[in-house]
């Protein structure tokens, strides 16, 4: 640093004294106690007892945590895999084909269109797909009988065979706007000359969709995935409003796996433990894919 | 997380070649325009069951057009959840985090972009962090030690959490701008004898007033859509969030499906207002948040 910038730098310090101090309060703190609460049996009342580890032996024998990162997997692959691959499709066709062919506005329509469920509060997400996936009521089952389809009506979410895929279900439809959004923004910096260049050479469509359009936005491409993967890791409130884990376990993952022994069973140390891994996952992973970006950023 | 815009940000106008048109291009077209109505349909049907009879609904089922407009369900839902002022918990709510969420980024993000001090590289990581960690690993400490400073079940509480937790992002993202702020203007302030604290109010923020707002969307809306947090802190009917308030009533009664749709038209109503009225704001983040 030069001597000149040095002198003024300092002073600067003094600004970062109310986000140090609140920061503590709201993130230290709390995840020190979690991990520290994490060894001890606790109901919420009186002080914890330590236990040690058990409650990470009894986390890594338990099923049901297993099953819910089992759960994990598929959700990873409704939330963060296909939205992804579906979003690349759509980016580029309307980036490359819509935008060209028919004018901006179409393509910005379209965008628009496909975005709208990610504004929504996922509470309120919930509720539209608990209505129309309900098996008495519901408009899905309904609509099937009219259309002759009566024999293939479902309990979507209260039958252990199909819940879980139901919730994968809406999970795409809740997730393809943002991959779409974020990929055709990727898009407006590859210059048009690329492409042009690409047609006289006689390239396919497919050529130019792998060489140029992948190529040129692989830096969203891994924010996308990134983000996608954490969320799906993080999945609550849709879980909570369409199927509270159920039924019997069916669509339980970590984070409603901890608040229900948070705030239903008084298992405060339980609940610490499986928080704790999560939260040892979630970083884990941000942090080998901001490894694979810059090493990809490097070559 | 939800980056977004709505409109194709400024490039050379497409011109549409009306006479390279054929039925290939049409059909792709068409498959798009069915995705569309795929992904809006949800909504529609909501919108259109929401103002159907009980009755009507029963007989002719989910797809056909109210016989008349029934305001029944959505005015019974509104006045049994006390829906005004749920509305008002979350906007207040949302905005002081908006506002106090910008500034504790800018305070953040001036002593890492502009000041540089030392070791600004682990706080960019210490509040990466803290937007990274699940909340559920911050949740019961914090619910212990609201109710041990009576702070439990209030709006204040969530302020100050939510508040902590999206400036963290905002810290993230400022500093990235800051760090490539135009040191002539800093200079040319001190030249004139203003100290730090004059030079941010008066050539930092308003500089940089276009990523704050969008900051300020942000936080906006990321605050009015929470759920967890919320639905663990507000617990008395007069605290609740407008999400608290319908996820709660969704997973503890059975409702009637025209019932259903209206609180979903209401829930879905006030996002949809902000998505109209951000717009703009929100074309522009995608250019802030754009990855380098």
């Amino acid at each position: 640093m030069a001597g000149n910038s040095n002198t003024r730098s300092r002073g600067y310090g003094l600004y970062l004294i109310p986000g140090i101090i609140a920061s503590t309060a709201v993130i230290v703190v709390p995840l020190v106690m979690t991990v520290y609460i994490s060894f001890t049996r606790w109901t919420g009342i009186g002080s914890p007892r330590w236990i040690g580890a058990d409650n990470y032996t009894r986390l890594f024998a338990d099923a049901n945590f297993w099953a819910s990162f089992g759960h994990i997997i598929l959700l990873i692959v409704a939330m963060a895999v296909v939205p992804t691959l579906l979003g690349l499709v759509l980016a580029a066709v309307l980036f490359d084909h819509v935008a060209k062919h028919f004018g901006d506005r179409w393509a910005a329509v379209l965008r628009s269109g496909y975005y709208l469920p990610q504004v929504l509060p996922v509470a309120v997400t919930g509720i539209i797909w608990g209505w129309i996936l309900h098996p008495s009521y519901g408009a899905l089952n309904k609509i099937m009988d009219a259309v002759g389809l009566g024999s293939l009506t479902r309990n979507w979410l209260g039958d252990p065979k199909y819940a879980l895929y139901s919730v994968m279900a809406v999970m795409i439809w809740f997730q393809l706007g943002y991959p779409v959004v974020m990929f055709m923004s990727g898009l407006q910096r590859i210059d048009p000359e690329l492409y042009e260049a690409a047609d006289l050479d006689g390239a396919t469509w497919w050529q130019r969709f792998r060489r140029i359009t992948v190529a040129m936005i692989r830096p969203e491409l891994y924010v996308v995935l990134v983000t996608t993967t954490i969320a799906s890791l993080k999945i609550f409130g849709q879980i909570f409003v369409l199927t509270r884990g159920g039924p019997s376990n069916a669509t339980l993952v970590p984070s409603y796996f901890a608040y229900k022994n948070f705030f239903e069973k008084a298992q405060v140390g339980y609940g610490s433990a499986i928080a704790t891994v999560l939260t040892v996952l979630i970083v884990v992973l941000a942090v080998v894919f901001l490894r694979l970006q810059n090493r990809a950023e490097r070559s | 997380m939800t980056v977004t815009a709505t409109r194709t940000p400024s490039r050379a106008p497409a011109k549409p070649s009306l006479r390279e048109r054929h039925p290939g291009r049409f059909l792709v077209l068409a498959l798009l325009l069915v995705l569309l109505l795929l992904m809006v349909a949800p909504l529609l049907v909501v919108a259109v069951n929401a103002v159907k009879s009980p009755a009507d609904y029963a007989s002719n089922g989910p797809l056909s057009v109210p016989t008349h407009l029934h305001w029944d369900g959505i005015v019974d839902f509104w006045n049994r959840v006390d829906f005004g002022l749920k509305l008002l918990n979350s906007f207040i709510t949302s905005l002081v985090v908006a506002v106090l969420g910008v500034v504790l980024s800018v305070l953040n993000a001036y002593a890492l972009g502009i000041g540089r001090v030392r070791g600004r590289a682990w706080f960019l990581v210490f509040f990466l962090v803290a937007n990274l960690l699940p909340q559920e690993v911050l949740v019961y400490p914090l619910y212990y030690l609201s109710k041990q400073i009576g702070l439990y079940d209030s709006l204040f509480s969530i302020i100050i959490i939510f508040t902590v937790i999206q400036s963290a992002f905002g810290t993230y993202l400022l500093t990235s701008v800051y760090t490539e702020f135009p040191r002539e203007l800093l200079d040319a302030a001190s030249v004139d004898g203003a100290g730090k604290w004059r030079a941010l109010w008066r050539v930092v923020v308003p500089v940089s007033r276009p990523t704050l707002a969008v900051l300020f969307t942000f936080f906006f809306i990321w605050t009015w859509n929470e759920f967890f947090l919320p639905l663990i802190f507000l617990i008395s009917n007069d605290n609740q969030t407008v999400p608290v308030a319908l996820g709660v009533l969704q997973s503890d009664r059975m409702m009637d499906a025209t019932t259903t749709s209206a609180s979903a038209l209401i829930g879905i109503a006030p996002a949809m207002v902000f998505f109209l009225i951000f717009q703009r704001t929100l074309t522009r983040g995608i250019a802030a948040g754009a990855i380098k």
